[in-house]
């Protein structure tokens, strides 16, 4: 029998070496002449342990990981008798830090060939869609407001009130737009998806799409993520193939089809309205809502714009009934949220579970504190317009209603943890820096705020008068909190405010050092 | 063992160029598609593009030329040999991105958005490469590379200077 490998082709592991493993796998099968198949697939989310590497066996898969191209050989040997390895972390589904998770709409990623329809079709792909076919578009609808599914890139808009609003529209055309443009720092969930499992994501458009009554979708990546604009390509070509994407899906009465459009660097299109004009073709300038693009979306006609992961979530729902997908999570916040462990982590990756896990336990616990070994200082969850956290408030429990409550936002499940060497008003200026450079200049207190807000920061850094400065800057994040349009002017506050209330004393020279001074 | 990833961009040429417009005009929303198409063959976006875009399209000459400055993809002149793109974005300056973006500019001589005298290596920034867990990262032309350290970046900075 052949042996049988598994090395993730997924963008992270790649950048650690995984393409130059697969080589070497192969160079040493031939060697040994031992026939040897060598599976790509996504990853499991263990960035940590990246490139992660596993061998079929009968008690499962076993990985090994970190595995380096020296250690191929030394793996090949230990993959072939079945012997031990320091790299070997045992079967893959029982390492702790996998089997802790509620992985819903990550089950696939990491497991199957992200190429392979038939492997996707194998592991309970496209069941979703075809008991969507069998219950029409009524009956879609209340399944998605009953799983009480929230948009996951951030808003946390009810998905089912959304598709409603758009079923319900009369338009000649509808479409289906899908916003993979994942710009936030310390995100990669859409991503890893993407290159993993990207026919989940052709599936829950395709749903929407027999929902709503629209033929056409498409899928707006951004630039910086090529593996994923390759991955979703071949996907939609297989699926085409397949008949699950064209006229007559699956057998039935339904036409639907999609394509991939790629972004230019502009932050801002991560914006729905900004997206839209992007996709037409257009400066990605922020519209004012209403109309919403329920109503006034794609070209002017009524559109679903969701979140890679709000598609993501549907065909579960679909395929266990909306009751499965609610059981989990806590108060509106319902089903799992796909987290992802960024930035000076011991334990970083992709950790999908049920809403309701405290910040302190996602970062300690699970993320297992810094890598750098240092105490962990701050952590912004949300991206770049999201609040830095202290450790005071690492009780905050994951759910979008509890963030809120104290002034932070959840965002698209983004952690990005800083140990004690970071500076904040440098964290803060930096908040400002991006916001004006990313600003799509339609509202004046983002497009000038933004500019204002890094000049009055370096003079708070430089020690000019300090204490009218900060109550300036703070006047400013007001101004631009409700005075702009979009989430980018108006949540550039958060990390800037945030920065300023927890952790003042970067801010403000300590009392000792002003008295000595004077 | 590394897939070699060096860019080759043909010269502009009217006709060429002509012709990608035209492969691509007929889609809709197709400004940003063909902007694409014309970088990836020549490199960057010729001046003498825009107004050819804008008559395939019915847009004004600015209309085109507000979508292509609007971008940050958009060139308006070739990049040098290689790219090499620095993850600036916080993920990555939590996890010691600073002090590798400054290495990486002391040795090119060149500060972020800039290419080296000799045209050999042009260095960005960029904001999140996705890469978060495996961070600090770069992408030298097409290629990843995660887990910098002042040995991996100073490999890269050889190799895109060679």
């Amino acid at each position: 029998m052949n042996m049988r490998i598994f090395i993730p082709r997924d963008a992270a592991a790649v950048a650690v070496g995984a393409d130059e493993n697969a080589v070497a796998f192969e160079q040493i099968a031939a060697k040994r002449g031992l026939p040897v198949e060598i599976i790509r697939t996504g990853s499991r989310g263990l960035c940590w342990l990246e490139p992660m590497v596993e061998v079929a066996t009968l008690k499962g898969r076993v990985a090994y990981g970190p595995v380096s191209a020296e250690d191929v050989p030394s793996v090949f040997e230990s993959m072939a008798s079945n012997g031990p390895h320091p790299r070997r972390l045992g079967v893959a589904d029982e390492i702790p830090w996998l089997k802790r998770q509620t992985r819903l709409t990550f089950a696939r990623c990491g497991v199957i060939d992200p190429r392979s329809l038939e492997d996707y079709r194998a592991h309970g792909g496209y069941k979703g869609l075809e008991r969507a076919l069998s219950l029409g578009s009524d009956a879609i609808l209340d399944e998605v407001t009953a799983s009480g599914l929230r948009g996951r890139g951030g808003a946390g808009f009810p998905t089912g009130i959304k598709w409603k609003t758009v079923a319900q529209a009369k338009a000649d055309r509808k479409f289906i737009v899908c916003n993979a443009d994942e710009g936030d720092s310390g995100t990669f969930a859409d991503r890893m998806i993407m290159e993993g499992d990207p026919f989940l994501v052709i599936e829950g458009m395709t749903t929407a799409g027999i929902t709503v009554g629209a033929t056409k979708g498409y899928i707006y990546i951004r630039s910086e993520y090529p593996h994923a604009v390759e991955a979703m390509n071949a996907a939609i070509v297989a699926a085409r193939r397949g008949g699950y994407l064209g006229d007559k899906i699956g057998g039935s009465t339904y036409s639907f089809d999609m394509e991939v459009r790629v972004g230019a660097g502009a932050y801002v299109c991560g914006e729905e309205t900004s997206l839209l004009e992007s996709l037409e073709g257009r400066r990605g300038l922020v519209r004012a809502k209403p109309p919403l693009p329920a109503h006034h979306g794609l070209f002017g006609k009524p559109t679903v714009i969701n979140n890679v992961l709000s598609f993501a979530a549907i065909p579960f729902i679909l395929a266990e009934g909306a009751k499965a997908y609610a059981d989990f999570g806590m108060g509106r916040s319902r089903g799992t949220m796909p987290i992802q462990l960024a930035g000076n982590i011991r334990q970083g990756g992709l950790f999908e579970t049920a809403f309701g896990v405290t910040l302190g336990e996602l970062v300690d616990d699970i993320g297992g504190g810094t890598f750098t070994g240092r105490p962990v200082r701050a952590v912004q969850v949300g991206g770049p317009l999201g609040a830095y956290f202290p450790r005071a408030l690492f009780d905050t429990p994951f759910d979008y209603e509890a963030f809120a409550a104290r002034d932070g936002l959840i965002g698209h499940g983004g952690i990005v943890v800083f140990d004690d060497s970071v500076d904040m008003r440098k964290q803060a200026r930096f908040a400002m820096e991006f916001c004006a450079v990313e600003s799509c200049g339609k509202c004046t207190p983002c497009r000038i705020g933004s500019t204002r807000g890094v000049e009055t920061i370096e003079k708070i850094i430089n020690g000019e008068r300090v204490a009218e400065n900060l109550a300036l800057v703070e006047d400013l994040c007001n101004t631009m909190k409700f005075g702009s349009l979009c989430a980018l002017g108006g949540f550039t506050p958060y990390p800037v405010l945030s920065a300023l209330k927890h952790f003042r004393e970067d801010f403000v020279p300590a009392p000792t050092t002003l008295q000595a001074a004077e | 063992m590394t897939a070699v990833y060096e860019p080759s961009y043909e010269p502009w040429d009217q006709t060429r160029g002509a012709e990608i417009i035209a492969e691509h005009a007929k889609q809709e929303g197709a400004t940003l598609v063909i902007l694409h198409a014309l970088q990836e063959a020549f490199g960057y976006v010729p001046e003498a593009a825009i107004p050819m875009v804008a008559q395939a399209l019915n847009l004004s000459r600015a209309e085109v030329h507000g979508v292509f400055t609007f971008y940050h993809d958009f060139r308006h002149k070739p990049a040098g040999h290689r790219v090499l793109k620095l993850c600036r974005a916080e993920a990555c300056q939590a996890a010691g991105g600073d002090a590798l973006a400054a290495r990486a500019e002391a040795k090119l001589g060149v500060s972020l958005g800039n290419t080296t005298a000799d045209d050999r290596v042009t260095l960005e920034p960029i904001y999140c490469l996705g890469l978060c867990a495996t961070a600090p990262s770069a992408m030298l032309d097409g290629r990843l590379v995660g887990r910098l350290d002042e040995k991996r970046i100073d490999a890269l900075i050889a190799e895109a200077q060679r």
